[in-house]
């Protein structure tokens, strides 16, 4: 690769900065989050999460290395070869809390959901750089929607109904940012509402369960209902200052569910308060503020509607994981973006920062 | 850009959700944790109640009270167990044991340390509550078999729910009904029914003092028990078949052959199944898994046996039906027929003489039926086995159901890649060699014989009733398949075996009741190889000795129930040992619907003991 002096000139700082907080703290909690009572030392997951984290800021500065617009005509294989994945994991995949969706690689697990969300980021983009700027018809979304119809309904199916939710708003927010006029997505919207009540049937009991609690906590106090009112309990107890670093009574006793993942928030919010909440917020939004910075000065479409996707990734996946911990919104498995345990996760979103400094290095490049 | 408004309008969102729930409710909150002693029990629903066919309880639940650990309540947990081992008069380091034991629970959801507590246990134990803090006493359902082992292997047992099979459910169903530590069907109709006997789960949200002794319970959501089932097995009948077997090793079903009903189904050995409902000792589990003998197979439905004498009955409708004989046909049996390089042999060793088609059943003569195998080949015979249902599976619906083996030419092909010899079709027309059945295909093949060909399901459950009374479903009759015999053939079959019982001649004459046509059909089963070491084998090892076989159904006229009987390595003949088993349950049924009956009137037409039981087919 021949050096090209604009690229230490123009490299991209703030970003990974941002997003390297956020690991950072997020980190910390899931060894809160996971240290067992009594023992010390950081738990096996701890070691793990570290050895992914690794492995993702390798992948961030790996994709540094050539310029992004090589990845446009290797989209769609890319997507097609994930879509391969995540189809493949009822048939191979493992099993964790009641559905499949892992698949075993060597000695670690991969799961192809999360490569999706990257994936169809990536198809989107480079199928945006081949439509004209300016509004667009029907026509232009019909194939997006495609894209994005056959990954939903292989992750719906696994069941995962949080990733499957995330794939298609990010999928949605692409298309309106991509310049799909929002009439045609009412003309679409419209069967879809006639269409719930066939939907409704066809979710698995627990899921209908968690919606309906959604919608009336006090049915199902025993239930799920019983893990929301808890974590509320979990963040709102931090108060301004939090009760300290692994001195969360709310985590440590077991009163959170799944608190190394989906209600990694709770954990941190008891342990740091307002303060704590409120910089991690600041964090989140910095970094979407930056990659529509980033999007706002790319040089070419492609380049636009990939930070654009990223940001999507981020945003919509911390806004609802937090409020569903805080009870604005129903508990679907979404974790939070740079913060949850989980690999596939974190490696993705990584690689995905490094595409996103990829394009705000190479936008002077003509 | 609206992005960016997006952006900032939800992040604002989420921050005053922040605000308020850290800041304004903070303090509420804070003290809702360090307060946090709402817990979670979970009721397990109990599970249905099973009665027979007549109302009576068979499978019931009693309260029971287990001892429950919540660690982080106890203050000194050393103490806590100290003084529990006291007063349980148990051992301090089997209850340190149970503590230590690896399990997924939540802290404050409690770890069962004792089960089922006796009521000396449970006073000592809510008198010294102040002593024990960290423990309480939990009511739990337990399962209740009334009768012990009685119908054991059809009423199965419950145990605790493990983790593959609630990993197997949560598949199944996205999430499981199932908690680990709740009570599963694992065996018998408690595992095939166990969605309806399950009753579904309720909870209570308790409030907890400092001790973790309840304060008061805030909210409940009451469990649900199991439905009830009627089965179609009658009590009294079971009891008296189980006793009939006595200490023998077989099995007996009973069946109604106007509908499939499961009257009867005895495996022996048994177990009893309270002692899996109260939890299983290690020891025990040992036992009962290597007992030779093994006791937790259902034999009715698992065991195959050679049928032996019996099979002549589908022999005889593949005869009669594809032509080979009828009902004139005559035939000489002088003790064997050479067959090959092989003499095959009659049961009698000086032969019957000049045998009709109508004796040839009534005493069971080998020479005639190796003829008629000889004449039809193997694939008819086996075609009229599976007609009657051998061969094929009964679809009871009872966990590792097995079907037996009807050999034929293609079978011979696909198991070991040979073709048929016609030397085994002389094995196999008298209900040896590779042919196999099990009692319960042996009984519904008697009661397809008695009711004109047609083949039900077998049904041991007759009504679902939901624990409230407020719907009720009864099983049908489910028809599987019609033998499609001749009316003449049936007529022969019937006559024939109604003489089996009813002639002085007859093989069976040991299972005739008072007042009642019965037909029949002996049965002798050979463990090891035909010849003359076989008077030797029936003294010898019991494992060499043959089985002795029954199957029949009463009253000839109008069927109303079909037996089949084994009793494992007999050292004795079917009409010896079996008959007069199938006669006491006989007579027993029918005492009921004809008043009683002057007791042991087979013993006036008993034949001499001794020599005849050896031989009796």
């Amino acid at each position: 690769m021949r050096f090209d002096r604009r690229l230490a000139t123009h490299f991209e700082w703030l970003l990974p900065l941002l997003v390297l907080a956020v690991c950072a703290m997020g980190t910390m909690t899931v060894y809160s989050a996971t240290q067992a009572t009594g023992e010390h030392g950081p738990s096996p997951l701890t070691t793990r999460q570290f050895f992914w984290l690794g492995a993702g800021c390798f992948g961030m500065v790996a994709v540094l290395l050539f310029d992004y617009r090589r990845l446009e005509p290797v989209a769609l294989i890319a997507y097609l070869v994930v879509l391969f994945g995540v189809i493949a994991v009822p048939f191979i995949g493992r099993i964790g809390g009641g559905s499949r969706r892992w698949i075993p690689l060597g000695p670690v697990s991969l799961q192809p959901s999360e490569f999706m969300k990257l994936a169809l980021v990536l198809v989107l983009a480079s199928h945006f750089s081949r439509t004209r700027p300016g509004p667009l018809g029907l026509r232009e979304a019909l194939l997006p929607l495609v894209l994005t119809a056959i990954p939903a309904g292989a992750i719906l199916a696994q069941p995962d109904l949080g990733s499957a939710a995330i794939v298609a708003i990010v999928a949605f927010t692409m298309l309106v940012l991509g310049g799909v006029r929002l009439r045609w997505f009412a003309a679409l919207g419209a069967p879809v509402v006639v269409l719930a009540p066939i939907l409704w049937r066809h979710l698995k009991a627990y899921q209908q369960r968690r919606i309906l609690t959604f919608l009336n906590p006090d049915m199902d106090p025993l239930g799920a209902g019983y893990h929301v009112i808890q974590s509320k309990i979990a963040v709102g107890s931090g108060m301004l200052w939090g009760k300290g670093f692994l001195q969360g009574t709310q985590n440590h006793l077991n009163f959170l569910p799944e608190q190394h993942t989906d209600f990694i928030f709770s954990v941190f919010a008891e342990e740091w308060g307002f303060a704590g909440t409120i910089i991690l917020m600041a964090l989140y939004l910095a970094i979407v503020l930056r990659c529509l910075l980033i999007a706002s000065h790319a040089r070419d479409r492609f380049g636009v509607m990939l930070v654009l996707g990223m940001a999507g990734i981020i945003f919509w996946q911390a806004v609802i994981n937090v409020g569903m911990t805080t009870g604005l919104m129903p508990v679907v498995g979404i974790p939070l973006p740079f913060f949850s345990y989980g690999g596939s996760s974190l490696l993705c979103l990584l690689v995905g920062t490094g595409l996103a400094m990829n394009v705000s290095m190479r936008r002077y490049f003509f | 850009m609206v992005a960016v408004a997006i952006a900032y309008v939800a992040f604002t969102l989420v921050g005053v959700r922040l605000w308020y729930l850290q800041l304004e409710k903070g303090e509420e909150m804070r003290s809702l944790s360090e307060h946090n002693r709402i817990r979670l029990v979970r009721l397990p629903g109990s599970r249905g109640v099973v009665y027979d066919r007549h109302g009576e309880i068979l499978i019931d639940n009693r309260p029971s009270f287990d001892v429950v650990f919540v660690p982080e309540d106890a203050r000194d947990r050393r103490k806590t167990l100290q003084n529990l081992a006291h007063y349980l008069g148990d051992t301090e380091p089997a209850i340190h044991q149970a503590v230590r034991a690896p399990s997924k629970r939540p802290p404050y959801e409690g770890i069962v340390l004792r089960r089922d507590v006796d009521w000396e246990g449970v006073v000592a134990l809510e008198t010294h509550q102040l002593d024990l803090p960290g423990l309480s006493l939990q009511v739990v359902p337990r399962r209740f078999y009334p009768f012990g082992s009685l119908a054991a292997h059809l009423l199965g047992y419950v145990g605790e729910v493990n983790e593959s099979e609630l990993r197997e459910s949560e598949l199944r169903e996205g999430t499981s009904t199932y908690r680990l530590g709740d009570l599963a069907g694992k065996a018998g109709l408690e595992k095939a029914w166990d969605n309806d006997l399950q009753g579904s789960a309720g909870g209570e949200e308790v409030e907890v003092d400092a001790l973790g002794r309840r304060v008061r319970v805030l909210q409940q959501v009451p469990d649900m028990p199991g439905n009830t089932l009627t089965l179609t097995l009658d009590r009294d009948l079971q009891e008296t078949a189980e006793n009939a077997l006595g200490a023998s090793d077989g099995a007996i079903v009973a069946l109604d052959p106007r509908n499939g009903e499961v009257l009867v189904m005895v495996s022996h050995p048994a177990y009893d199944a309270n002692i899996f409902a109260r939890g299983i000792h290690r020891d025990e589990w040992r036992n009962l898994v290597q007992d030779p003998k093994h006791p937790l197979n259902n034999r009715a439905v698992q065991g195959q046996f050679p049928p032996g004498s019996t099979f002549k009955i589908a022999v005889a409708a593949a005869a009669l039906e594809r032509g080979a004989a009828t009902p004139a046909t005559s035939l000489s049996c002088s003790g064997g027929i050479p067959f090959g390089n092989h003499f095959f042999r009659c049961w009698k060793k000086g032969g019957h003489g000049t045998v009709s088609f109508h004796t040839a059943i009534v005493q069971s003569c080998d020479v005639f039926f190796y003829t008629m195998g000889q004449r039809l080949g193997v694939d008819p015979i086996a075609e009229y086995a599976r007609r009657l249902g051998l061969g094929v599976p009964t679809g009871i619906g009872l966990e590792h159901e097995k079907t037996g083996t009807i050999p034929d030419t293609q079978w011979k092909r696909r198991r070991f890649d040979q073709p048929w010899f016609s030397g085994e079709t002389l094995s196999v027309a008298i209900g040896q060699g590779y042919v196999t059945a099990t009692p319960l295909q042996m009984a519904n093949f008697a009661a397809t014989v008695a009711n004109g060909g047609t083949r039900y399901r077998p049904r041991y459950v007759k009504r679902i009733d939901s624990p409230d009374g407020t719907s009720s479903r009864e099983t049908e009759p489910e028809v599987l398949g019609r033998a499609d015999l001749k009316p003449s053939t049936l007529a022969q079959l019937h006559s024939a075996m109604r003489d089996v019982v009813m002639n002085d001649s007859g093989t069976g004459k040991k299972a005739r009741v008072v007042g009642v046509e019965v037909a029949g059909k002996t049965g002798t089963s050979q463990v090891v190889t035909m010849g003359e070491d076989r008077e030797r084998s029936n003294k010898g090892a019991e494992a060499t000795r043959d089985h002795a076989w029954f199957i029949a159904f009463a009253p000839v006229e109008a069927p109303e129930i079909a037996i089949a009987c084994i009793v494992e390595h007999a050292g004795g003949g079917g009409g010896a040992i079996a008959a007069p088993i199938v006669q006491q349950i006989l007579a027993h049924y029918f005492s009921r619907s004809q008043g009683p009956l002057p007791g042991a009137p087979q013993q006036a037409a008993a034949p001499p003991p001794g020599t005849e039981g050896a031989h009796a087919f």
